[in-house]
């Protein structure tokens, strides 16, 4: 866990700031996310496993701006007994927080014929155990100040199983299904959750894939999920699209799916 | 100690919302459990008495806000010498009310009675007889305090001197007060003669400042902020002076508390805990410029004996007044400067605050005199409060402002309150204390509280950003 390089500016009447966690912050969707909420005045505390990408993220992040909006912390979302303490520190270090977004996720390609369990239970790791770790501190905490937005980064994945990639896809159907359920709790506090569901995106999860339909940018993602959370949204598809395209596949019958081979 | 939830706190003014621990300990041993936990848990703590501070001198994101508001007991009170000895959370509404009815009154009080001791000495606050009785720490015999190292300590203006004339003032980041002993002001009546009149320019309101205070009690100006051209900075003034013995034909009645007490409707029907909403829709710079010219047209020379609480607390008399500025608060931009450069500085600031389409909607003024104290805001000259509110569209416009009045102030040789501005830039702050007073504090941190456990969101602003 590194400290904190620099100290971040306290926020005035004047210069109101608000404070986020992006977990999974290193590349892909959330270093771009961390880009543009860094442009948009937010102060962020940025986590993830790889220490000098993260580093160097926060360093072009602050060297952009010209002062300390962003630090960092070196975190692996499977060592769940970390993340009360964590949260704790995090807290203190921005001195509040009104944002948490979880963006890690894990997806491994595995072959039609291949059953890996191994692999299944990392994905599962990463993408559901590691989130509900840290979502349960935060939506107490949300829950007890009566505000607060919690953002999941899940997938359109979640929406179909699909013959590619079994884990990964049930990974995020139970993210989404979670992220719904902490919703039905929480708005009643006033606290927003939304869930994130991108198509393809030009990250490293995608870049062996072949046939991939409709990619966009990290960076047009990240946009996507920043107006969604500006507009304190409920669901994002990005890019929007995949609003149309998940409504024609989640209702493609059974007995067609099954034959399909993506 | 118990499991700690965060919750939310702002400040006096509304315009700004912290997330913190807030912890309020019911006895003085407490305190330092609560120094110890903070140690544990790497937490800071800022002190807090009724968060009556315009900007974040009683808050600390992420951190613990000890709220001191309910170590309030009166712990001596002797009545022929009107000596008060109290714990640190007792508010100044509660002090007048026990001390009224022996014949005793604050030597200085804020211009709301719901501040604390502890917030009071924290910021050394004055009032409007700032030029004749000083700052409240001026009054104070003796005090005791719980330093971040565990030590407690009595100092008193000859004991412990230099701590003494640190801690009033020093924004609670030395240590915390645990009892507070004070001198208080001998009178012979629950009333004040009050005598009102008409200022026709900024000149005229400073001369008046100037020029009343050594024959009056109390002196305090209103600015009309959106008079312009020739008529810039007029205003009103109102003096008040105590009454002498027997001057009162029944002192004993002017004196009760019920007596002082404000009337909860205005107008006989408008329930003031109300007035705030009515207030709220003429907050716009049509409005204040509708009720700053009708209250200067229909200004006019007035004598009337009024008594203390209600020629004092202003701001008390509409309950929840700031509510009126709206969801995003305002500020309150005051300013100190000498006697000689005031006039043409603030009528600079006037100036620009109209051409940006940012008048202030509450101009005050006051005539003050220096003091011994570290973090002084006073000087020999005169404050001018300007309150602006804050919409989601003039952030940016009013940042600016205030940065370019913070050079116009240091330019003139002015000073600034920690009680009040909530943009001071670490410069200023560096510029108008200068370096001497800067090192005395650090010293004095840096022996009684080496880890800055004692850390407010305004302490860290200012004193400690690059």
């Amino acid at each position: 866990m590194a400290k904190p390089e620099n100290k971040l500016s306290t926020a005035t009447p004047l210069t109101p700031k608000k404070r986020a966690i992006l977990v999974g912050a290193s590349s892909g969707i959330g270093a771009a996310l961390a880009q543009r909420l860094a442009d948009e005045g937010y102060q962020i505390a940025l986590l993830a496993r790889r220490g000098k990408m993260l580093e160097k993220l926060t360093n072009e992040i602050n060297q952009k701006h010209g002062e300390t909006r962003a630090v960092y912390y070196i975190h692996d979302v499977t060592d769940h007994e970390s993340v009360p303490e964590l949260l704790k520190k995090i807290i203190a270090d921005l001195g509040g927080l009104d944002t948490f977004i979880y963006n890690a996720g894990i997806s491994f390609m595995v072959g039609l014929k291949k059953y890996d369990f191994e692999k299944d239970h990392q994905t599962f790791d990463v993408n559901v155990t590691g989130a509900l770790a840290w979502f349960n501190p935060v939506a107490e905490l949300f829950q007890s100040l009566k505000s607060g937005q919690i953002v999941g980064v899940s997938s359109v994945a979640g929406e179909r199983g699909r013959v590619g990639n079994p884990s990964y896809n049930a990974s995020k159907a139970a993210l989404t299904c979670y992220l719904e359920a902490l919703r039905n709790r929480l708005t009643r506090y006033g606290v927003n959750v939304l869930t994130v569901k991108p198509g393809p995106v030009e990250t490293d999860m995608i870049k062996d894939a072949k046939g991939v339909l409709f990619p966009i940018s990290a960076e047009q993602a990240a946009g996507d999920i920043f107006n969604a959370m500006r507009k304190r949204k409920q669901e994002v598809y990005t890019s929007a699209r995949w609003r149309w395209i998940m409504l024609v596949l989640r209702n493609i019958p059974s007995i067609i799916f099954r034959k399909m081979t993506f | 100690m118990k499991k700690l939830t965060l919750s939310h706190l702002g400040n006096f003014s509304h315009s700004l919302d912290a997330t913190v621990y807030h912890i309020q300990p019911r006895f003085v041993e407490e305190i330092a459990e609560i120094f110890a936990f903070a140690r544990e848990n790497n937490l800071k703590i800022a002190p807090r008495g009724a968060g009556r501070s315009y900007n974040d001198a009683a808050l600390k994101g992420g951190g613990i806000v000890l709220d001191l508001s309910l170590l309030r007991y009166i712990q001596a009170w002797d009545a022929e010498k009107g000596i008060i000895r109290a714990q640190p959370g007792l508010t100044l509404e509660s002090l007048w009310q026990y001390i009224l009815p022996d014949g005793w009154w604050p030597p200085v009080v804020s211009g709301t009675m719901k501040t604390t001791l502890g917030g009071c000495l924290g910021m050394n606050i004055h009032g409007k007889n700032n030029f004749k009785m000083g700052t409240i720490g001026e009054n104070i015999l003796e005090f005791d305090a719980i330093l971040p190292n565990g030590k407690e300590v009595t100092c008193s203006p000859k004991k412990k001197s230099k701590l003494f004339y640190a801690m009033i003032s020093g924004m609670g980041m030395l240590g915390i007060f645990t009892s507070v002993t004070m001198q208080m002001k001998r009178v012979y009546s629950g009333l004040v003669d009050v005598k009102e009149w008409n200022v026709p320019t900024l000149k005229d309101q400073l001369d008046a400042l100037f020029e009343g205070a050594p024959e009056n009690d109390y002196i305090v100006g209103w600015l009309d902020g959106t008079a312009r051209d020739k008529s810039l900075g007029r205003g009103q003034i109102h003096a008040a002076n105590y009454l002498a013995k027997d001057e009162d034909p029944d002192p004993a009645e002017t004196m009760r508390v019920d007596f002082q007490t404000l009337p909860d409707t205005f107008f006989g029907i408008v329930p003031k805990s109300k007035l705030h909403y009515l207030m709220g829709l003429g907050l716009n710079n049509l409005g204040v410029w509708g009720v700053n010219t009708a209250k200067y047209i229909v200004g006019r020379d007035k004598n009337y004996r009024q008594p203390h609480a209600a020629f004092h607390f202003l701001l008390d008399y509409v309950p929840d007044w700031e509510k009126s500025y709206g969801k995003n608060g305002l500020i309150q931009y005051q300013s100190f400067l000498p006697k000689e450069t005031a006039l043409d500085a603030w009528l600079e600031m006037l100036r620009i605050s109209q051409k940006r389409g940012l008048p202030t909607y509450l101009g005050v003024t006051k005539r003050h005199r220096p003091d011994k104290f570290l973090f002084s805001h006073a000087l020999d000259g005169f404050s001018l409060a300007f309150d602006f509110k804050i919409t989601n569209g003039n952030r940016e416009k009013l940042a600016k402002m205030v940065q370019d009045f913070d050079k116009i102030v240091l330019n003139a040789g002015g000073r600034f309150y920690f009680a009040k501005n909530s943009e001071t830039a670490p410069e200023t702050a560096r510029a108008f204390l200068g370096d001497e007073s800067i090192k005395k504090f650090r010293k004095l941190k840096k022996h009684y509280d080496p880890q800055n456990l004692l850390s407010s969101d305004l302490y860290e602003r200012v004193f400690l950003s690059s």
